[in-house]
């Protein structure tokens, strides 16, 4: 292992604790901090231009989009959707991911030769065409979102979790705890679990910042939830549209999508550094 | 690399084909639409769709479709589009080269930019220029390609539009070239004013690919030229008197080669896998906005085609990267 550098970001885990927080509150409080009907559409207030802006109109703060909604509501709104993708979708994903990796590694031959088969064979599936694909078939809407997402990243899980259990399997505390008469499943739920659980609550970390991504994608091409309801995916598509006459519509949800990513990622590193050595 | 590890390797990857075909042939049987409701027009009798189905297979088993269909894949006969109806080979090869280019060129970028940051990095180690590379790979690791291509729709696009953001080729030109690989094409016919504008047109998604993967390639890099750095033999090559640059250069980075090319190899496949999403931001006519297309329309054939031709492509790189492994390492060359 080298030496330990110095820390570009310190206070990372602060930061991006802070600001996932904000987003937490924005989704649980939409109603009632949101300023307007995120689904309210006014022909009259079209592409109005954020409030520092000549142009503006009072009360729409980030301006509205080409149908006049106004983008700061549909902002806020829009964090709902990523938030529960992100626990839903990373939590499902972190779930069949672990509990295959845990029984690939605790149990090695023929489960781990299945499972290291079967997380091959995902492998060769380009992620996003895979979830685009997978979206198509289960039908547009949000359960299915979520369902792709998790059918697609728990492999992102198992490979980290079974070579962690491998790693762990190995050491005299999991042969003393079969020695004193506990049985395979309770060893490995009792004693191996909780030194991988740090492991794993890294990579959900990281997880739930791809799962906002992905859903973000899916909203883009128009195959998440329907297109009037306010995701930051659809944001960006809208907003696309009108790079030339409204870059405010493009520009706000992409914000909002960039730091929410980056500070579960950051969020992430910031546990990887403090509670685990070996991924380091 | 020794025989019998080459015929298991082989061995392997046939399995895993086999498990690719049927997982692509299971997940698109369970799409609920008719695709072949919607190529008729309304009003179509009963005995018209049933001409229809059964002209596409579609009235048989699904046991007997999919060994049909893999029959064919294996004659080289992947079906007919449902939506463009022409022959999806032939659709699909005639895209792939746009991708090809797009993604060779992000690859190509991306290892030019993470071996300077790696060789900057390792050189001045421990200074501010190290944590401005460590910064820099760490930021672009964070975010994703989807969000790279977007901020320079805004800034190239629009802010300062240095660059087209969409197309491949500008329409003004008309280029009559016999394959699709334009940009090797314009290379070999010296045409300067197609190279450039297809280069132009390329630039920013393929920069947007290629960001996360060079900071890959610049972390693991640095940290293996930072190793290989304090070892004896390089310390005595610099007290020999060699310079920094020149140490890193004839024998610090051979022996970073080795993990380095493993990891370009699995990175290479993400490049690709990104391509997806970003031709579709940038209107690029590659495999990836057809995909798309072909989802959107429920075009099943072309789906299983493309997705099909995505995982072989996968599953070569792999092999390519493992047999270039073995021969340049010289432990299992002899192996």
């Amino acid at each position: 292992m080298g030496k330990r550098m110095s820390r570009p970001f310190p206070a990372r885990l602060t930061l991006a604790g802070a600001w996932l927080a904000i987003v937490v509150l924005a989704a649980i409080a939409a109603p009632l901090i949101a300023p307007h009907d995120p689904l309210a559409q006014d022909l009259l207030l079209e592409r109005l231009p954020p409030a520092w802006v000549a142009g503006s109109e009072p009360g729409y703060y980030l301006g509205t989009d080409s149908l006049g909604r106004d983008v700061l509501s549909r902002l806020i709104y829009g964090a709902q959707i990523a938030l529960v993708v992100a626990l839903l979708a990373g939590g499902a994903a972190c779930l069949i991911g672990s509990a295959l990796g845990l029984a690939a590694g605790f149990f090695g031959g023929w489960t781990d030769r299945v499972v290291g088969r079967v997380i091959d064979i995902w492998m060769s599936f380009p992620p996003v065409l895979f979830a685009i694909l997978l979206v198509a078939v289960l039908g547009t809407g949000l359960h299915s979102v979520i369902i792709a997402i998790a059918v697609i990243d728990w492999t992102r899980f198992a490979r980290v979790v079974r070579a962690e259990t491998l790693n762990q399997s190995r050491m005299d505390y999991v042969d003393s705890a079969l020695v004193a008469g506990q049985s395979p499943l309770g060893t490995l739920w009792r004693e191996v679990l909780p030194n991988v659980l740090p492991t794993i609550g890294v990579l959900l970390s990281l997880e739930m910042g791809i799962a906002v991504i992905v859903e973000a994608i899916l909203s883009f091409v128009n195959l998440s939830i329907s297109t009037d309801d306010p995701t930051w995916g659809g944001m960006i598509a809208e907003g696309r549209t009108q790079i030339h006459f409204a870059p405010w519509v493009l520009v706000a949800p992409m914000i909002a999508l960039f730091l929410t990513v980056l500070s579960f990622s950051q969020f992430g590193e910031g546990l990887k550094d403090r509670i685990d050595p070996v991924l380091q | 690399m020794a025989l019998r590890a080459l015929i298991s390797r082989l061995l392997n990857i046939v399995v895993t084909l086999i498990g690719v075909a049927v997982v692509v042939f299971v997940v698109i049987r369970v799409a609920p639409g008719d695709p072949i409701a919607m190529m008729l027009p309304p009003g179509a009798s009963d005995a018209d769709i049933d001409r229809l189905r059964a002209l596409y297979g579609l009235d048989k088993s699904l046991v007997e479709q999919f060994f049909i269909w893999v029959g064919g894949i294996l004659r080289g006969d992947f079906g007919t589009s449902i939506s463009i109806r022409q022959d999806v080979l032939g659709i699909v090869l005639g895209r792939l080269p746009a991708t090809l280019e797009l993604a060779t060129l992000a690859l190509v970028i991306s290892v030019a930019l993470g071996f300077a940051l790696a060789i900057l990095g390792a050189r001045w180690r421990q200074t501010r220029t190290e944590a401005a590379v460590d910064l820099w790979n760490g930021m672009s690791l964070s975010i994703p390609d989807f969000l790279w291509g977007l901020l320079f729709i805004l800034v190239f696009g629009v802010l300062v539009p240095l660059f087209p953001i969409s197309g491949r080729v500008s329409p003004s030109l008309d280029l009559g070239y016999a394959t699709n690989f334009y940009l090797l094409e314009s290379i070999l016919r010296l045409d300067g004013r197609v190279f450039l504008d297809l280069l132009a047109h390329m630039a920013l998604p393929a920069i947007a690919l290629a960001l996360p993967m060079a900071a890959v390639i610049a972390q693991v890099l640095k940290q293996s030229l930072k190793e290989v750095m304090g070892l004896d033999y390089v310390m005595l090559a610099r007290a020999k008197g060699f310079s920094d640059y020149a140490v890193i250069w004839r024998e610090a980075l051979r022996n970073a080669m080795l993990p380095t090319l493993t990891l370009v190899g699995v990175q290479f496949t993400f490049l690709i896998g990104g391509t997806v999403i970003i031709e579709r931001l940038f209107s690029y006519e590659g495999l990836g906005n057809l995909a798309i297309d072909a989802v959107i329309n429920r075009d099943l054939p072309l789906i299983q085609g493309i997705v099909l031709l995505f995982s072989v492509l996968f599953i070569a790189i792999n092999l390519a990267v493992d047999l270039a492994y073995a021969a340049l390492n010289p432990r299992l060359r002899h192996g």
